[in-house]
């Protein structure tokens, strides 16, 4: 029985996903990134093996993906984690039209047609601001743990305006809000609400298509999927993978190759 | 002919560049007075009719970069006082001046006098700093832009007669400056002779840009493109400048009888929307080219070239309207090939065979990268090309993010490639 795999190289989190032929996901892992790149995509790619219960030998082909993608050594072929966080969102919901991917540093937006194609990409540049960086930058100053971050952001009865553009400056920010006798909750959504108004910037110069798919990290908290739906008007579309949709993506691009279908190109000479 | 004539253009195009930087040392001690001029508008006509040497600040500060030591002459300018946020171009040179001209290509001469035109904003800036610096005379050229989109006015009508003339007064001033500066009464029939040579080179130029239309491209717009900018600017109304071009409509038309195109294997036409990445100049093009992926036009070679694109022939009869009538028409294009640039590409996209548009906006110029959001939206609505959207600099590399660039151009390649097969 003919796996594949996905492994998205990020740059703060290695996520590998195993599926079988009928593209079900059997075997997933996620492990901090670390300095050595390389060996984060074999961890993960391991461990999601063992995951599934099965050996490498039984594993067809590898893409990988990722700010590191060209460092997955074992991999076949590459393709980037807009097109494959696209290709995962089309997968899980159909109906995709948007996806709004919010990852450790990095938050993107895809446009994508009817057939799935990508019709339009925007991207975070210069500043990680709007991104999980700055989740996790109000968690070490508030010394809550990443998960609860949510759950105690959606007490919140008067969320505090955070106006810091900058993840670093913001901590200052927060502590201050502290300092003037601010409510945890209430500063949480605050920074819930300034992250998720960079990502409706981001949203628009793309335009809004429904139904929306939110994909990356910043999915498991549900403080944050309840600003993006109040934001954007609609509920988006979370799944349970969506943690792992590059990877996802990734994976599914490989059985497209193995099935004949990938239509995609690979660069020339590019360095493994 | 034989393959010799392949690669001619860009040899030659090396050695004038460097004969204008030997030729711009010798300045000084030759006693020739040098004119600070700009890509979009030079009056180079003009001014070599006085013998002035002409030096393009623009010109030597994207060398620097080129050349790799551009963060030295920002820095310089940066710690004089200069914004991180202002032009790459007028803080390079601020410390190529500050260095009393020292250049990786040799010693730039100081400005006898500077002419500049309003097609761009800082222009005027620049020049009030070279004005403190050594109290030369600035002159500056009000040239009216298109003031309805799809309102250009052409000769015969009476808006385009009044911009004209308007223009033409202006000329005149410039002369009566030069004359002061340099001492020469002006010679209207050295001027006719330049302006034939600058109608021969810009017919070649012109013919030099349409011959892209051929498959496989013979040239790339934006790495060729460079070279045969620095020429079209540095030489124009010149006999070489003319001989340049017409050599290279000769080279690119005997690549295109034999099939050489500028990429082995061009899968994908590009136009090319802004100024180019100069930091990681090669880099940047070979992220494009690894996916097989050529410039074929490029809006740079139209603004950067002060609109020599249009092939514009002056009348020889009436020099001083008809430089006036030149002038008004190139640089209003070149503004609008700035700012209006979405007709201009949703007409090429057929008889340039286009796949796609890369939009790169540049932290340096507001002008040229304020607008080109909306310019793309525009496009998007006349044409469903495809098109990619990357902000980096022209000279500043501490903006330029190799590894977001190339993250953003495999995407679009991604995209192009499903597209193609349909899938």
């Amino acid at each position: 029985m003919p796996y594949a795999a996905g492994v998205d190289v990020g740059s703060t989190q290695t996520k590998a996903v195993v599926i079988d032929e009928r593209r079900r996901p059997v075997g997933r892992s996620l492990i901090d990134t670390g300095a050595n790149v390389v060996q984060a995509a074999e961890t993960a790619f391991a461990r999601a093996l063992q995951d599934a219960g099965i050996l490498e030998e039984s594993v067809d082909l590898v893409v990988g993906t990722g700010y590191g993608r060209y460092r997955v050594t074992f991999g076949n072929f590459q393709v980037t984690e807009i097109s494959c966080h696209a290709r995962g969102a089309v997968h899980m919901f159909p109906g995709t039209r948007t996806v709004v991917d919010m990852g450790g540093q990095d938050t993107k937006v895809i446009r994508v047609g009817p057939a799935g194609e990508i019709v339009d990409f925007c991207m975070n540049d210069k500043c990680a601001a709007g991104t999980g960086r700055f989740l996790g930058a109000a968690a070490a100053a508030l010394e809550i743990p990443l998960d609860e971050l949510g759950p105690t952001a959606l007490r919140a009865e008067k969320p505090v305006p955070i106006t810091t553009t900058c993840t670093v400056f913001a901590e200052s920010e927060v502590l201050s809000w502290l300092g003037r006798g601010k409510k945890i909750e209430d500063i949480l959504l605050g920074v819930h609400l300034s992250i998720v108004s960079r990502t409706m910037g981001l949203i628009r110069r793309v335009g809004i298509e429904p139904e929306v798919t939110f994909t990356g990290g910043v999915t498991r908290n549900i403080g944050m999927v309840k600003v993006l739906n109040d934001a954007l008007g609609t509920e988006v579309n979370v799944s349970e993978d969506s943690h792992y949709m590059g990877a996802l993506g990734a994976a599914l691009f490989a059985t497209d190759r193995t099935l004949g279908h990938y239509a995609g190109d690979q660069p020339a000479r590019e360095a493994r | 002919m034989s393959d010799s004539l392949i690669g001619r253009g860009i040899s030659e195009g090396g050695r004038l560049f460097r004969e204008w930087f030997a030729e711009m040392e010798g300045a000084g001690e030759r006693g020739q007075p040098a004119a600070y001029v700009f890509v979009m508008g030079s009056l180079a006509e003009l001014l070599r009719a006085f013998d002035f040497q002409l030096v393009f600040p623009e010109i030597n500060s994207l060398q620097t970069a080129v050349r790799r030591v551009a963060h030295d002459y920002l820095n310089e300018a940066e710690d004089y006082g200069y914004s991180p946020d202002i032009c790459g171009y007028v803080k390079a040179d601020v410390a190529v001046q500050l260095r009393k001209g020292a250049h990786p290509m040799g010693r730039i001469p100081p400005p006898s006098l500077a002419v500049l035109t309003n097609a761009c904003n800082t222009y005027i800036k620049w020049g009030e700093i070279w004005e403190r610096m050594y109290d030369v005379p600035v002159f500056t050229l009000d040239v009216p832009g298109t003031r309805t989109a799809g309102g250009d006015t052409w000769p015969g009508d009476t808006e385009f007669a009044r911009d004209r003339d308007y223009v033409a007064r202006q000329l005149t001033e410039l002369i009566e400056v030069c004359e002061r500066v340099t001492r020469k009464k002006f010679d209207i029939d050295r001027l006719r002779e330049i302006m034939g040579h600058a109608n021969a080179m810009g017919q070649a130029y012109k013919a030099l840009l349409d011959l892209n239309r051929h498959r496989p491209s013979p040239f790339n717009a934006v790495t060729d493109g460079t070279i045969f900018l620095g020429v079209a600017n540095g030489f124009r109304g010149t006999p070489e400048g003319a001989a340049y071009f017409q050599d290279l409509v000769e080279e690119m038309q005997y690549k295109i009888a034999h099939g050489h195109g500028t990429l082995r294997d061009e899968k994908y036409r590009l136009v090319f929307v802004g100024v180019p990445c100069y930091p990681i100049f090669r880099r940047f093009n070979e992220m494009f080219a690894e996916w097989g992926g050529s410039f074929v036009s490029s809006t740079y070679l139209w603004f950067a070239s002060g609109g020599a694109n249009l092939g514009w022939m002056y009348d020889l009869t009436r020099p001083i309207e008809s430089l006036a009538e030149g002038v008004l028409v190139s640089v209003r294009h070149a503004m609008d090939a700035m700012f209006y640039q979405d007709r201009m590409i949703a007409g090429m996209i057929g008889p340039y065979s286009i796949d796609g548009v890369v939009y790169h906006p540049i932290k340096s110029c507001r002008t040229v990268s304020t607008g080109l959001a909306d310019g793309r939206r525009a496009l998007a609505e006349q044409s469903d090309i495809p098109s990619l959207f990357i902000e980096s600099d022209m000279m500043d590399r501490r903006v330029v993010s190799e590894a977001q660039l190339k993250n953003r151009i495999d995407a679009f390649f991604e995209g192009l490639a499903v597209r193609r097969t349909g899938a």
